[in-house]
């Protein structure tokens, strides 16, 4: 716990000199408020808000937690696919390099227009994003199996899908919390880019996106830094989460658990 | 020591085993070699001999190009079941603990019961010394303490052939020969017949029966030389004057067949 607190030591003071700065420059250079809000003035409409906060922070971690746990099935689903020879992979594979490289501002609008206005769009164009980093890293995984723990299996006269069971899905492991961590935090990406084409059109509560385009375009840049924090915020519960389930699961055997674990 | 009955067939027979790659190279070159019930055989040779192409070969990993493997009257494919093979590294599931490890081959076969198998690796890793690590993970052994966890994982199913491809060769000279005795104790209960491909020379004196020396290009086994120290054998018998005599002996006959390409090499 004492070890906790002093390794959260630095990035802490980071923080308050960052928020001094901050403050400092508002009251030196006379900042006005609607360009940058002071600290204080972010702080008080968090408090003010913090109902609506909620609930934008709600609907936005149900379309990036939904579009990420999609994204987990469907990118494991294509992984094993893959995994089954390397022609498939030299047939399919240069199609879901599409995925990571055509801009997701550019897929949103498209989403939207094919399925509609709505949470289920949003949580399509965070699947969409999120499905590369898993599709990629777990396929590695279940392909860079050891040629000796294949022989191994071979020797036993294990079948394939014994093999795949006891052997590759355990191996891939690690690999597939690779690609967990980094869509963790782009799924809110995801969810939020989403939103920004989504819901300006639907009536009523928005998410985190939809309530930036609303600040924004009234000006209101307090709350608009708020709703940035937010999402943040839900980013990094997103990676802790995510970190916390990849510690539980190889702390006992995998190296890069292993370095947490001991020092 | 090697029962020569003439009534019954050699227990592995192997007859003008050629292999060539795709490329058309060839690594074994007309292999004839026959091996009784209970044998040690190792096989020594420069690198690129074939030596451990020549186990892949007996264990059917690999299939041959020309010629027939006999393993008690089976395809390899087939001996599989009588079958162990103990690979360079431990090759152990790092995320199953020691027992596991240990109890992988018999859970893949599938012909056992849960208690049966604890009994077995029970039994086992107090054999080889590893009961109080049994709930370890891979990560948390040494070196020699993984190699012994493999050779608990081989015997488990209990072979009637074991393979072993350099199995000791990363390992320091200490925990080496400490592995060898252990071998050769692990012998006494249980005469498998074994394959060893080594680059130690005193090594292969200390366990075999037989010595097969393998030159490369192609591979062909340039000579056969017996092992006549009687079993079991202790740790003194690396000291005794006959014992360097033939290691001095094998070492002459690799020089031999050292081409010089690869002169100079360990």
């Amino acid at each position: 716990m004492k070890r906790l607190l002093i390794q959260a030591a630095w990035p802490l003071a980071v923080l308050v000199a960052v928020i001094t700065a901050w403050d400092l420059c508002c009251r030196g250079f006379a900042i006005p408020a609607y360009v940058l809000p002071p600290p204080s003035a972010v702080l008080r409409v968090i408090l003010e808000r913090h109902q609506t906060l909620w609930n934008a922070f709600r609907i936005t971690a149900i379309e990036a937690g939904g579009g990420y746990l999609l994204s987990i099935i469907g990118g494991v689903v294509i992984a094993l696919f893959f995994a089954q020879s390397p022609l498939v992979r030299r047939s399919f594979y240069p199609y879901t390099i599409l995925l990571q490289t055509v801009p997701i501002v550019a897929i949103a609008p498209l989403i939207l227009m094919w399925f509609g206005s709505g949470l289920r769009s949003v949580m399509l164009v965070a699947f969409v994003i999120c499905l590369f980093p898993i599709i990629a890293n777990t396929t590695q995984g279940l392909i860079s199996v050891p040629r000796n723990l294949i022989d191994l299996f071979v020797m036993s006269n294990a079948s394939r899908s014994r093999q795949l069971l006891k052997l590759r899905l355990p191996h891939a492991l690690p690999h597939l919390f690779v690609g967990l961590r980094i869509s963790a935090g782009i799924s809110v990406i995801g969810a939020v880019t989403g939103e920004l084409f989504a819901s300006s059109n639907a009536v009523g509560e928005g998410g985190l996106g939809y309530s930036i385009t609303y600040a924004n375009s009234q000006l209101q840049t307090d709350y608009l830094f708020a709703l940035v924090l937010t999402a943040s915020l839900l980013g990094f519960l997103f990676f802790f989460t995510v970190t916390a389930l990849e510690w539980l699961c190889l702390r006992k055997w995998h190296e890069s658990a292993m370095k947490t674990d001991a020092d | 020591m090697t029962p020569t009955a003439t009534s019954q067939p050699p227990f592995i027979t192997l007859e003008g085993v050629t292999k060539r790659w795709s490329n058309g190279a060839t690594v074994l070159d007309g292999i004839t070699l026959r091996a009784d019930r209970g044998e040690f055989i190792s096989l020594i040779g420069p690198s690129g001999c074939g030596k451990s192409t020549l186990l892949r070969l007996l264990a059917g990993l690999s299939p041959v190009s020309s010629g027939s493997v006999k393993l008690d009257g089976m395809q390899p494919e087939s001996a599989r079941e009588i079958m162990s093979f103990i690979f360079q590294d431990a090759t152990l599931l790092p995320w199953r603990t020691v027992r596991s490890n240990v109890e992988l081959g018999l859970e893949l076969e599938g012909k056992t019961t849960e208690s049966q198998r604890r009994a077995t690796s029970t039994a086992l890793l107090q054999l080889v010394g590893l009961s109080d690590v049994a709930d370890l993970h891979p990560r948390q052994l040494s070196g020699g303490m993984r190699m012994r966890v493999s050779i608990a994982r081989a015997l488990a199913t209990q072979p009637k052939i074991l393979l072993m491809d350099e199995p000791f060769g990363a390992l320091d000279e200490m925990t080496r020969d400490f592995l060898n005795e252990e071998v050769l104790r692990l012998r006494e209960n249980d005469r498998f017949t074994t394959f060893f491909v080594t680059h130690s020379v005193a090594e292969a004196v200390f366990l075999s029966n037989r010595i097969l020396v393998l030159r490369a290009k192609p591979g062909q086994i340039a000579a056969e030389i017996p092992v006549p120290f009687p079993f079991p054998r202790t740790a003194e018998l690396r000291s005794a004057p006959e014992f360097l005599r033939l290691v001095g002996e094998v070492s002459a006959a690799l020089r031999a067949v050292q081409n010089p390409a690869s002169h100079g090499h360990p």
